[in-house]
């Protein structure tokens, strides 16, 4: 049977397939669909760890049964889970070990657009590129094989194209394959990496990646699709579409395996074509090697290093390179004036409006992070200074109020940090003990709704309940904040602007290290009929836009107020009732008493 | 010679239901016997974002996405979405827009404008848009959820999918409950199309 699937729905399903029940993982767009797709199957374990690093641990201690398991992440991920990565690579696996990793090129969701194929480089495990979703669920079950085979993690490196676009995939053909668990077994040269050992591992994985190669050299996952010889063209993941696309008679070497490098085919199949080129996303990945080889190729100067490519933009590169005859698609120019900005937003009622809101009215630095409340650097609210990483702004806070008290640099600005309930579990903690530990004059605020929301509403460690819904601890983050030496915690009602603008004071006016906790869910969450709904009245209104400062999607401007007196035209503000959520922010803020309850 | 790959670009802002709407045409042109792909992003741009989903059928298609100036038809679940992606229909693609407004907070705040004359802009640079406010038909048949499959339903009718085909696919999306209005939906929808 055939069905339509995403790449991450086709992985979840590849790995079912091949008798995985373990998993674990941290969301992160564009990977967090595997998961939960994944965590859908029967008989399969599938767990949200509070970072990647614990996810990757946890799939290294389930592999050490003999389990075959499965970790993901996004790109910026692997980066947290890259302790553990480097040295996996030394100790090998017991059970089949994947790591699927999904990259974000042209930042679609994320802060960066590293190139995680080095990172398969770097830590010299084969890495696996799927070009569409069929491929990625058949390279699973290589994947898996390889790993045990070599005695090595796998990788599969996605992209946001491949991870989020669908495609047709052959679904039922294969049943779930039946595998026996050996159990831990006691290998301490294997899995304990003092230096004794670890330099006996060493050695080994230069003898895998002479394996490697091999495999890479007679693997059909590398294939040379020979067509005009002319011009040659090496590529691989979503790129390979974009060639087809565009040269349909080119010869292709299509790469399904980018570490280690098929060299011989690669010499072989430059040898056949007059021209040699490289197409892939990001980084001279590929060309940088193929050069290193001593074979001419070229590549980045016709495909930028910057954001995603796309059949126009390799059709652009081709035409500039003198291969591509065809006349490129003139598209219609952006008619004038239709090309307004539609930014993401936060919700109608989104809980972390009110705070911010108040946040405002004492001109701190703020130090913010990853999630939804990043989304307060956009007109109107423009809330946070500093976006980094995930976790970073409670140790960045530390940094600048250390700063200023240390090198007497003149600065009465409060210093804050924001950060949400899921990236405070994921990595704050460790920078608010840094905080306690070193004793900064920073307020921190921890914005708890409840739940992982900028990735669609995901459960963690202080929701209650476990990916797969069963009832566990809820983490209380008071007595966490306490635990971790900070005496000093308050909560607030992010929805009562005057409560929390003296609340935020009072933090302030303390010296000393200080947390703020809000209370309320994401709006997401609320699954009933709000119970209150706001509405503006029209004769009362004076047009002071003071809601509209709150940046709320419900709120926006009418009907001009007529008045001869004023300069700058007065609008009366409007709530579309169909979306306000009854958080009453509006009505606190309205000094004319225009909003009411409807 | 082989049918040349169709291509359309479905776009709206977040919360439409214009994965949805995309999801459904792979389904259908899938059931005619096609290969098909789509793309869209997630994340960040469902918070109230611009939205769009690219869909390709065809004998056998390569890249997920659709390249500026190649979309046959532009389904546009909102009327300045509609005049923002007209770069990407080809010459003679056809553009089938809900007039639905949803404005930004930056134009309601004074940075921003919405653009005006849309309707104008469409009908300079596409040929015989379709511009119908399917909100108000939705609700005229009792539900405003009803948009998505009368809109589809207008697009259905330009391309080489047959209806018994869409209608099996609608069908087992909506629940049960709903199945026989989003029919009549439909049917209101094709009549819609010219």
């Amino acid at each position: 049977m055939k069905k339509v699937l995403s790449g991450n729905e086709a992985i979840a399903l590849g790995v079912y397939e091949n008798g995985v029940r373990f998993a674990s993982a941290y969301p992160g767009t564009p990977s967090t669909e595997i998961l939960e797709n994944y965590a859908r199957y029967e008989g399969v374990y599938a767990e949200w760890a509070p970072n990647e690093k614990v996810a990757l641990e946890v799939a290294v201690g389930a592999s050490m049964t003999g389990a075959r398991v499965l970790a993901t992440m996004k790109h910026v991920g692997l980066n947290v889970a890259a302790d553990p990565f480097m040295t996996l690579t030394y100790t090998g696996v017991s059970g089949g070990f994947l790591l699927v990793c999904a990259d974000d090129p042209g930042m679609h969701s994320s802060q960066n657009e590293q190139d995680n194929r080095f990172y398969g480089r770097f830590a010299q495990v084969p890495m696996f590129e799927p070009s569409d979703s069929q491929e990625a669920k058949d390279m699973v079950a290589e994947a898996y094989d390889i790993s045990e085979k070599y005695d090595t993690p796998s990788m599969i490196r996605m992209t946001t194209r491949i991870s989020h676009s669908k495609g047709v995939v052959e679904v039922g053909d294969q049943p779930v394959i039946k595998r026996e668990i050996a159990g831990f077994q006691r290998d301490k040269k294997k899995n304990v990496m003092i230096p004794a050992f670890a330099r006996l591992k060493h050695p080994k994985i230069l003898e895998r990646v002479k394996g490697l190669t091999e495999y890479a050299e007679i693997t059909p996952l590398n294939r040379v699709e020979m067509g005009d010889s002319k011009v040659g063209i090496v590529t691989s993941g979503i790129s390979y579409q974009y060639v087809k696309e565009v040269l349909p008679t080119a010869s292709i070497l299509k790469l399904g395996l980018t570490y280690p490098l098929s060299e011989k085919m690669i010499r072989s199949f430059a040898a056949n074509v007059d021209r040699l080129f490289v197409v892939e996303e990001l980084e001279p990945y590929l060309e940088d090697q193929i050069k290193a080889m001593g074979i001419p190729v070229e590549g980045k100067k016709y495909f930028s290093i910057l954001d995603e490519l796309s059949q126009d933009l390799v059709a652009k590169g081709f035409k500039e390179a003198g291969v591509y005859d065809q006349e490129l698609v003139k598209p219609i120019t952006q008619p004038e004036g239709t090309d307004m900005p539609r930014p993401p937003l936060m919700c109608a009622g989104c809980t972390h409006r009110g705070l911010f809101y108040a946040m405002n009215k004492l001109k701190g630095i703020v130090h913010g992070d990853i999630g939804c409340y990043t989304l307060s650097v956009l007109p109107p609210l423009e809330s946070i200074d500093t976006t980094l990483c995930m976790g970073g702004s409670i140790s960045m806070a530390h940094g600048t109020a250390k700063a200023i008290e240390v090198l007497g640099i003149e600065d009465e600005r409060p210093v804050f940090a924001v950060i949400g309930d899921s990236t405070f579990f994921h990595s704050g903690l460790t920078g608010l003990l840094d905080v306690t530990y070193n004793k900064s004059n920073v307020t921190i605020c921890i914005l708890d709704n409840g739940t992982t929301a900028m990735t669609g509403a995901q459960e963690n460690p202080g929701t209650g309940k476990t990916l797969q819904n069963e009832e566990s601890v809820h983490i209380d983050l008071k007595q966490l904040v306490k635990a971790l030496g900070c005496t000093r915690v308050r909560e607030v009602d992010p929805f009562d602007i005057k409560g929390t603008i003296e609340i935020l004071k009072e933090e302030v006016a303390f010296k000393g290290p200080s947390v703020i906790i809000t209370s309320r869910p994401c709006v997401q969450l609320l699954k009933y009929e709000p119970h209150d709904i706001y509405d503006s009245n029209k004769d009362i209104c004076i047009g002071c836009e003071m809601c509209q400062k709150l940046g709320c999607p419900a709120i926006s401007q009418g009907d001009e107020i007529p008045s001869p007196n004023t300069k700058k035209t007065k609008r009366h503000s409007v709530i579309d009732t169909s979306l306000c959520t009854g958080c009453s922010l509006c009505l606190q803020v309205c000094k004319p008493g225009a909003i009411h309850k409807l | 010679m082989e049918k040349p790959i169709k291509n359309v670009i479905i776009v709206g802002t977040g919360g439409q239901g214009v994965i949805l709407a995309s999801e459904i045409l792979c389904d259908v042109a899938l059931e005619c016997g096609y290969d098909t792909k789509k793309s869209e992003i997630h994340g960040m741009a469902q918070r109230g974002g611009v939205v769009s989903s690219h869909v390709r059928y065809g004998a056998k298609v390569a890249s997920p996405l659709i390249a500026e100036g190649t979309a046959d038809i532009l389904l546009s679940f909102e009327l300045a979405e509609a005049a923002r992606w007209i770069p990407f229909i080809k010459s003679d693609g056809r553009v089938v827009t809900s007039t639905q407004k949803i404005v930004p907070p930056l134009v309601s705040t004074g940075i921003a404008t919405y653009p005006d004359q849309v309707e104008e802009v469409l009908k300079t640079y596409s040929k015989n848009p379709i511009i119908v406010d399917a909100l108000s038909i939705a609700h005229e048949l009792g539900n405003p959820r009803l948009v998505n499959t009368i809109l589809l339903a207008i697009i259905s009718d330009l391309l080489d999918l047959s209806e018994d085909a869409w209608k099996k696919v609608v069908s087992n999306r909506v629940p049960p409950k709903f199945r026989e209005l989003n029919m009549k939906a439909f049917d209101r929808g094709r009549q819609l199309s010219c």
